[in-house]
Formats: C-alpha cells, structure tokens, sequence
C-alpha cells in the first residue's frame, strides 16, 4: 500500500497562509485533498474548526466542502459547457440560494476578479488567468472561511500568475481567511506565504515561518 | 438542490449532446407509441363491442318471471325468497314496483300470441310480438327498410323479411337469400288484416273472464332483416307492433288459461315482464332488486363478464408487447447514463468539489431521465395516436370496400394518455435508477484526476 501522507501532525492557525511544498508525489496534494473533505484518511484525524471530518456524514462532508472551504486547482476545473456566470453561480446552487439572488451574488463575485465584461463567455473563450480567475471567484461565492489552491499557477504565465496570487493575498489579508496553497515553487511560496511547509514522501520534513516575509514584515 | 436547479441542469445537459438524447428519446417514443397503439386498439374493440351489444338490447334488459310459473323450475327458480304458491302475482301491481326499482329505465309486458294474418285475402299464420318504442335507438332494426313505428300506438306493423317474402308468395328459402329492399319496395303502405282475441275481465267475478274475437287493419311501415332465430330482438315473432297498441287490445295469452286457476282478481297476469336497466353495468344490482321483490329474473350478464374477462386479457397481451419496446428504450435510457458518466466524469468530481451532495448529483441524473422519459412519452403518445388514427382508417376504407359501415375500433382515453406519459416517465426514472446512484457515489478524488 502507499502511503500518500504519512504521520502528520499539522496545526493551522484560522487567517494564515500556509504554502505547503514538495516534488511530485510528496502527498501535498493529497493532503490538500484530505482537508478539502474529498478524500479520507485510513487513519488518524482531520479536525477543522473543532469538527473532525472523519465524523462527519457525506451529505454533511458536502455542506463542509460547500460552506468551509473553497477550492481552485491549477487546471481551473470550470464546466465547459456553462458560461463564466453560470460556472461562478454553481456552488449557490448546491446552497440552494434563490435565482435572483445567485445572479447578483456572482455577478459581483466576478467583477471582484475583474471578469464584469466576460459573463455569458464559455471558459474556453478566456485566457488561462481569466480562468483562473473565474475559478477562484467560484470559489469564494459561499463566503468560505478557508481556501484551498492546489498549484494555482501552475498553467498560467509568471505575469498572471502573480495577479491570481496577489488577488489570494490580499483575500488573505483583508477578508483574513486561511489559505492552504500547494506549490513547488519555492519562490512564489516564499513571495506569499507566512509559513512554508515542505513534504517529502508523504512526510513533513520542514515546518517553518516564511523569512522572506518575516524580514519582509519586519522591513516594513 | 432545488427540483427546478435539477431540472434547469438536466436540460442544459441533454442540450449538449443533443444528437444522443434526441436518439434516446426517439426509442422512448417509439417504446410509448407502441404501447399505445396497442392499448388504443385494444380499448377500441373493446369498446366496439359493448357498444355493439349495449344497442343490441341484450345486456341491459332483465327478464322477470313470477315464482309461480313452474314451467322453468331448474333453471331459474331462486331457492331463497318465498316459496311459489306464496309470491306474488306478476301483474300491473308488480310492473310499477319494478319500475319503481333504482337503476330501471322501463318494463314491459312481453307480449305475444300466433295468430292469422290476411294480405291480399290469404292468411298467413305468424307469432307477433309487442314492440317498445324504446326499440328504435337499438341496433336490432339497424338495415330496416321503411321506417319505425309513427307512435307508441300507431296501427303499424314492421315484418320480418322472411314473413314478408311469405305475403309476397314467394317460396321460402333461407333468409340470407331474401334481400329486404326487394320484397319492402311492394309492400311498405300497405294494409295486413290481423286477427286476435281479447281477454276481457268479467266485473262480478274474479277469475273470471271472456274470450272476444277481435280484427283490426295494420299499415306496414317497415320490413327488417332481423333473424327470427337469433337471439335478437323478441324471439321468434315475424310480425311485430307496437307495445302499447298490444297492450291496449289485451290479447289472450297461451298462460292465460294455466294462470287462471290461481289468481285471486282479474287483472291479466303476465307470464314475464322486460325490465331495460340504463346501463349494462346496473344490471347485477337491478337483479338483485327484483329478486327481492319475490321473482325470478334471468339476464345475459354472464357473457358481458367473459366478454370483459377476453378483453382484459386481450388488454394485457397487447400491453405487454408493447411494453417490450418500452423496455428496450429504457435500456437505451440506462446506455446514454451511463455514457454520459463516463464522459461527465470530471464533471461531476468538479460539481462534489465546489459543494453538490451525493443527493446533488443523483437527483441531477435523474432529472436528465426524467425529462428523456417525459418527452419521449409526450413524443410517443401523440406517435401512438397517429399511428392509432392511420389503423382506424386504413381499416375504415377496407370496412368500406367489404359494404360495411365504418367503425370506430380505436380509442385513446384520457386515462391512457395519462398513464402513457406516466408510465414513460416511471420507466425513464427507474432506467436512471442505476446509473444515478453510480454518479453520486463516485470518488471526486478520482473523478477530478480524469482527463
């Protein structure tokens, strides 16, 4: 059997930004998973917010992931065959929020990201950060309390890249909510993170506060 | 989700890969317009027949008999109720109680006596037999040349053709042979001499009676194709006029002597009385009802009920064909799910990840059913109807060529059009039964992996 995460004792304190970073298969993406409610561990805990996941049922692990948490993935993971309103309006619809009042919501959501002109556009007619963007104003459409980005800029350019980072940063900052972000990259993690955790085979092999930011916030 | 949000999905869905749900669909229809071509012909004879039969007069009408007439003992002599010598007389007084039971449209007396007939100064013996008026919506004088009686009483007579033939000294010959326009043409207006005697009540005494030697001139009006042997009609009569008029001349029956020993006044006493119930349906309880009031009654119940127990089974057959063609569309139904699983894959761990329940997702597939199985039913209902309208008059120009008139032998009830669309859309929802459930338990975890 593999054991994609393995012996982690982890504690995230609510509105930090937690970059959690490693090769391919370290398990940061499955670990990311597990704190998303999509997937289970065959042992041990996951607790958020005093609830522990591995108590709950799958309808109420679907409200977790509906209310909680917000997800973006690095290949954006917006349904082709709806347009970019539609695709934001989604999660109000699983909240079973009323027609009108979804409209308004996302349409707002999205002029947040700066996609106001880009409604009725199937995802296919955007650029990858248009995307991306998109994707995270799903994301952030039931108010979570928690984002979850796994290799957010993964598939788009370094220009883009930083705008879609910026945009979680300051949701970080102003709104305080917690990121977890999954990354190899180093340096984008030490550019935003206030802690990075770095995995290696399904293990935590470093657990400290970002420096560059420290120094950066103690510059400042 | 919302039902409406399922929906709205569902439809988006089956928008996108319109080729492939409209193929589904079109099994579906094709499914449902099987079934209801074959139900409507079904329902359509059936109707056909009891048409055919409530008009033949046969099924709604109860023949009453007093106990005291032992002449039928086996066959129709009730063992309950009140023994003969103690029933009551079957009179005038028994006809308005009859008449007054729920359910009885009329009562007649069936009358009828053999006696001569002169036409052209020859006689001619025959049964005749009284007439209700009621006779004339019925089918029995369905091919009638001339027409029927101008009033309940008129002095009018309708013969049967093998009687007319008789007057007409034509030799007789089997009645299929006698073509009823050929011998109606000369004798339709003209005047028969008829003969009977009347059976007048004595005032003084009770029981008593006398016999009078009656004659009176009868205008033939008609002349119907009515077998004297069939069951149709008053058996056996060629010769018939109308009820009331027979009535009027209280014409000696042949029970007249044998039911003078017992009676106590001289009211004439009818060997049996027709009592017409106004639906076949009301019969069994019509019966059951004059039983009660001590006679015996004999109707043809029985054979509507395995006439209904044939079409039931008829019924069932032709559901169950068409059903097969249901159950392959509905395989259809369970192949494009399933299809559409595997190719909304990533769809639906994207739908789990941003918050859809396993009841989510389950409910949108089976909305995506739902709505095949819907207008697949609304599509083939009306398929089913054309197809049913085509067979109708298909065979309505065969009908026509073979000199029959044209029938109505097919009929889609609103029952069936609402069982049709029903029974599509409960179809559809189990077909989706399976694979609505494999979308809901699928891992997002791997659903999201695949490309």
């Amino acid at each position: 059997m593999i054991r994609a995460v393995d012996g982690i004792t982890l504690q995230i304190p609510a509105g930090e930004f937690v970059a959690l970073l490693g090769a391919s298969g370290s398990g940061k993406s499955s670990l990311l998973n597990l704190l998303a409610g999509l997937d289970s561990p065959t042992a041990g805990s996951v607790i958020v917010e005093n609830q522990s996941l591995s108590g709950l049922s799958r309808e109420q692990l679907a409200k977790y992931r509906r209310h909680t948490v917000g997800m973006v993935f690095q290949s954006f993971n917006l349904i082709p065959s709806m347009t970019v309103l539609e695709n934001v309006e989604l999660p109000l619809r699983f909240a079973e929020v009323e027609r009108n009042e979804r409209g308004t919501l996302a349409m707002n959501a999205l002029e947040k990201v700066g996609l106001g002109g880009r409604l009725k556009h199937r995802p296919i007619e955007l650029s990858g950060g248009e995307q991306q963007r998109a994707a995270l104003a799903r994301a952030l459409i039931n108010q979570p309390r928690i984002l979850l980005a796994d290799e957010p800029t993964g598939n788009l350019d370094s220009r883009t890249g930083t705008e879609v980072m910026e945009l979680i940063r300051g949701l970080n900052e102003s709104l305080q909510m917690t990121v977890v972000l999954v990354t190899h990259e180093r340096e984008l993690a030490e550019r935003y993170a206030d802690r990075l955790i770095f995995l290696a085979d399904g293990k935590v092999v470093a657990d400290q506060p970002n420096p560059a930011r420290t120094t950066a916030g103690a510059k400042s | 989700m919302k039902l409406y949000d399922s929906v709205e999905l569902a439809a988006r869905n089956l928008r996108e890969s319109v080729l492939r749900n409209s193929l589904t669909t079109l099994g579906i229809s094709v499914g449902v317009a099987s079934l209801v071509a074959m139900l409507s012909l079904g329902i359509g004879l059936q109707q056909l027949a009891s048409r055919r039969l409530q008009r033949s007069g046969l099924f709604d009408s109860i023949v009453v008999t007093s106990r005291r007439d032992l002449r039928g003992y086996n066959r129709e002599q009730e063992e309950s109720g009140p023994a003969p010598a103690e029933s009551p007389d079957l009179n005038e007084t028994a006809r308005l109680k009859i008449v007054n039971v729920a359910g009885v449209v009329e009562v007649y007396p069936d009358l009828r006596f053999i006696t001569d007939v002169r036409f052209d100064g020859k006689p001619h013996l025959t049964m005749v037999a009284g007439l209700p008026f009621s006779s004339k919506d019925g089918d029995s004088f369905e091919g009638m040349q001339g027409k029927f009686f101008s009033s309940e009483d008129a002095h009018e007579v309708i013969l049967q053709k093998t009687f007319a033939a008789e007057l007409m000294g034509k030799p007789t010959r089997g009645p299929e042979e006698i073509n009823v326009a050929d011998v109606a043409r000369p004798l339709l207006g003209k005047q028969v001499e008829m003969r009977y005697t009347e059976r007048e009540g004595s005032v003084q005494d009770a029981g008593s009676y006398s016999v009078i030697s009656h004659e009176i001139s009868l205008t033939i009006v008609g002349v119907t194709d009515l077998d004297p042997d069939s069951m149709r009609g008053s058996a056996r009569a060629r010769l018939f006029i109308p009820q009331k008029l027979t009535e009027g001349m209280r014409p000696m029956q042949a029970y007249d002597m044998r039911a003078s020993n017992g009676v106590t006044s001289n009211e004439p006493i009818y060997s049996n009385v027709v009592a017409r119930v106004s639906g076949a349906g009301k019969v069994d309880a019509v019966e059951q009802a004059i039983k009660k009031l001590g006679f015996n009654t004999f109707s043809i119940l029985d054979a509507t009920k395995s006439m209904r127990r044939f079409f039931a089974i008829l019924d069932l057959f032709l559901g169950i064909f068409g059903s097969l063609a249901l159950t392959v569309a509905s395989i259809g139904i369970i192949n494009t799910l399933v299809m559409a699983i595997l190719e909304r894959r990533r769809e639906i761990g994207i739908m789990k990840a941003v918050g859809a329940s396993d009841a989510d997702v389950r409910g949108l597939f089976f909305a995506e059913a739902g709505a095949m199985g819907l207008l697949g039913g609304v599509c083939g209902t009306a398929l089913g109807w054309i197809i049913g309208r085509a067979i109708n008059f298909g065979t309505n120009i065969y009908l026509r060529r073979q000199g029959f008139p044209p029938e109505h032998i097919w009929a889609v009830p609103i029952w069936l059009v609402a069982g049709a669309l029903g029974f599509s859309f409960l179809v559809s929802l189990l077909s989706g039964l399976y694979p609505a459930s494999r979308a809901a338990r699928l891992d997002p975890v791997q659903a999201l992996r695949y490309e």
